[in-house]
């Protein structure tokens, strides 16, 4: 290959008078960005190697690092960005499709931004919700037309529903897409906090099975690790259609991630690629959908929610009608800015739509079409704080999936170079020494922390708003105005402009 | 043995019947009467017997862990969606995707299969998937295989009648497909090599074959007497160099 045309994104400052050549930071760069020269005998660092995910300025015992974008400029073009210029260099170089991680960085709009909440003021007083009681707790599951109350009792069985005590769950990340310990913190802290994690495609490792009733199983195309007992321990299935971050792309794990206790895991043949594409292919209709939905319901008896997750895309209010049809019990819309562990740039940062705009448009359909009761909506696809999860409750919602959060919240400093398995917190990646700085332990404090303070934030809000139960916010979008938006915006999301 | 008329009663019911007599103990039902009723069989675990008689609907036997359904009269689509281990015995013909990603077990059809049979095949451990098809099969047969055995039998072809569909095998990356008589390379799937099949192979197909044709009451050596060629993938890592890092 001829001389590469890439220069280094970014440029590792060392303080020499900080630094004492420890090489700590030798030893926690996967990348190996930093050595130690025998002959010098000191630490040097190769900017080139450095994806800047900030473990080795963390971890400096003397704070002697610092990363900084690499200052060298091409000459100035608003068109001919630096970034479209080294992509064209890569991809001359090798051929090949540029992977990425996190999800889409593009600067498109961000409606959460552009929606405000409500707040009371005289009338309708405000709770305080350190003295009075604030519900936030949320069932998901299909709702009967009907209440029949016999003695005060209800008379007939409520179709299965999971109990969520904060309307959060964290988002499907399968193992070997992350790591066990990642999924073992995540595992503790639905567990802790009475919410759900979700096994994503990744299929049920044994030592996460005792926090079956904390788990979201996930079938998609490739049914890796799918089967009687997979269905039985879990709270609740969920069908992948699509994924925010790779809307119509399917997930392909490396065959070099496929060790013993992924196969083991996913049940298939060691250091194969393991490959689930987009479509299914037994579905190519709403009614094959159906069959899908049915048969894991006959398979488990009827006594578990049956979800179905889809990308935002551009019909996704029809396509989810279709899917309430179906006999879904949850629909899960994962929106255009949603993570992933590996997808296509373009595919990432051009396909799908934002979440706020589905998840609008997905509420007032089934409303018009009589059919809200018959599915819980789950929004997902960037959800940053407890704002952004009032504002989605408010558009419709009945709960939010997080998973960039999550895994910021465990250490991800969103590098997007989750695809290569070189995770330096121990997070997207199968290396046995870099998966042990992960403490599964510490990681699940932090998430319930995380979790903690949004649920009492939550309650603020609400209380604010001088609502005290979450299931009163919901749908309620007279609590939310638009600002910045222009009439067919505000039209799509069903929100009046500020000052209205 | 215990007997039940799907005869007029819903798939929803028949199969909670079902649910109940195993749950009972019961170690062999017969159905009768089954007319396109769903998901029979679906997710049922143990050492039971399902018999058939009828024509039974879509994704019977889904999910099977460990139970023999045998189907007297032709199975719909998606027959042992999925499944883990037992064995699914087809007195006639499948329709499309029958052993979607199944990782154990067997499958026997006396007939044809329609399309993509035995998409997402995989294999792993001491489980390795099992599929003998006595007549022909439509296009797309193992699709993403990534690991069992496909055995095409061919039988009663008519005259200029090809074995598969076209697109065989594309996308497998793992797995065998084992062809009792000859394909055309323009039938083959991307990715899938024609190789000639070596004694171990004829001791899987052997093996295999005999069962088939006990089952359905046939002689294997007149099946073995067919010339046989196997289909393999060229990679088990057919992504590896897709992505730029």
């Amino acid at each position: 290959m001829s001389l590469s045309y890439l220069t280094s994104e970014y440029i590792i400052e060392r303080n020499r008078e900080r630094c004492i050549d420890c090489q700590v930071c030798v030893r926690q760069c996967a990348n190996k960005a930093h050595r130690f020269d025998e002959e010098e005998q000191r630490v040097v660092s190769d900017d080139e190697k450095c994806v800047n995910c900030h473990r080795c300025v963390v971890l400096c015992p003397t704070k002697a690092l610092c990363i900084r974008r690499n200052p060298l400029e091409f000459r100035e073009n608003a068109n001919w960005t630096p970034g479209a210029i080294r992509d064209i260099y890569k991809q001359s170089e090798t051929g090949r499709i540029l992977l990425t991680g996190m999800g889409n960085d593009r600067p498109y709009p961000i409606y959460w931004d552009h929606i405000l909440l409500n707040a009371s003021q005289v009338t309708n007083p405000s709770i305080d919700p350190l003295r009075e009681p604030m519900e936030l707790k949320t069932y998901l599951g299909r709702k009967p037309e009907k209440l029949k109350v016999e003695n005060g009792r209800l008379a007939e069985k409520l179709p299965p529903q999971i109990e969520l005590k904060i309307p959060v769950m964290f988002s499907a990340m399968s193992f070997g897409s992350i790591s066990i310990n990642a999924c073992k913190a995540m595992a503790m802290a639905a567990s802790e906090l009475g919410i759900m994690f979700n096994t994503g495609e990744g299929g049920f490792h044994k030592d996460l099975q005792k926090f079956g009733k904390n788990a979201i199983v996930q079938v998609a195309s490739g049914r890796f690790g799918v089967d009687t007992d997979y269905l039985n321990t879990g709270a609740a299935i969920e069908i992948k259609i699509g994924q925010g971050a790779k809307p119509g792309i399917g997930g392909h794990l490396p065959g070099e991630k496929v060790g013993e206790e992924v196969s083991a895991t996913r049940m298939i043949p060691l250091g194969t690629d393991a490959i689930s594409p987009a479509p299914h292919h037994d579905i190519y209709s709403i009614e094959d959908l159906r069959q899908l939905i049915y048969s894991l319901k006959e398979a488990t008896n009827y006594e578990k929610p049956v979800s179905v997750k889809v990308a935002a895309v551009h019909n996704a209010a029809a396509i989810c009608s279709g899917i309430a049809r179906a006999g879904a019990d949850i629909i899960a819309i994962d929106g255009f800015r949603g993570g992933t562990g590996a997808a296509p740039v373009r595919i990432r940062d051009h396909v799908g739509i934002p979440v706020e705009m589905a998840l609008a448009a997905v509420d007032t359909r089934l409303r018009e079409e009589g059919i809200r009761n018959q599915v819980s909506l789950v929004c997902a696809g960037s959800v940053r704080n407890s704002a952004d999860i009032m504002k989605a409750v408010a558009l419709g919602a009945d709960a939010v999936y997080i998973a960039s959060s999550a895994l910021i919240a465990m250490g991800c400093h969103m590098c997007q170079k989750c695809y290569t398995g070189k995770c330096n917190w121990g997070i997207a990646t199968q290396d046995p020494y870099l998966v042990k700085r992960l403490n599964p332990e510490i990681a699940a404090k932090r998430l319930v922390n995380l979790l903690n303070a949004w649920a009492h934030e939550m309650k603020e809000i609400l209380g604010g708003m001088g609502i005290n139960a979450i299931e009163s916010l919901r749908g309620n979008r007279l609590m939310l105005r638009g600002i910045g938006l222009n009439d067919r915006e505000l039209k799509i999301l069903g929100i009046k402009a500020a000052g209205e | 043995m215990k007997l039940l008329n799907a005869n007029g009663i819903c798939y929803q019911e028949l199969n909670k019947r079902i649910r109940e007599l195993l749950k009972q103990g019961e170690d062999t039902i017969q159905l009768q009467g089954v007319l396109g009723h769903r998901y029979i069989g679906a997710g049922i675990k143990g050492n039971r017997r399902i018999i058939i008689k009828g024509i039974p609907g879509n994704d019977t036997a889904a999910y099977l862990d460990g139970p023999k359904v045998v189907i007297n009269g032709n199975a719909q689509d998606a027959v042992a969606n999925t499944m883990n281990s037992g064995c699914v015995i087809i007195h006639g013909n499948v329709g499309d995707t029958a052993g979607y990603a199944m990782r154990g077990g067997e499958i026997y059809i006396k007939g044809n299969a329609g399309y993509r049979t035995g998409i997402h095949m995989k294999e792993y451990y001491n489980k390795k998937p099992v599929i003998v098809i006595g007549g022909r099969a439509g296009d797309f047969l193992g699709e993403y295989m990534a690991g069992g055995i496909i055995i095409l039998l061919g039988l009663g072809l008519k005259d200029g009648e090809e074995l598969t569909g076209n697109f065989c095998g594309t996308g497998m990356h793992g797995g065998a497909i084992y062809l009792r008589g000859s394909i055309k390379p323009e039938r083959l799937g991307k990715g899938v090599e024609i190789a000639a099949p070596d004694d171990g192979d004829m001791v899987i197909i052997r093996t295999y074959v005999k069962r088939y044709a006990k089952y359905f009451g046939l002689g294997h050596n007149e099946i073995m007497k067919g010339n046989f060629v196997k289909l393999r993938a060229y990679s088990s890592r057919p992504f590896k160099s897709l992505y730029a890092y």
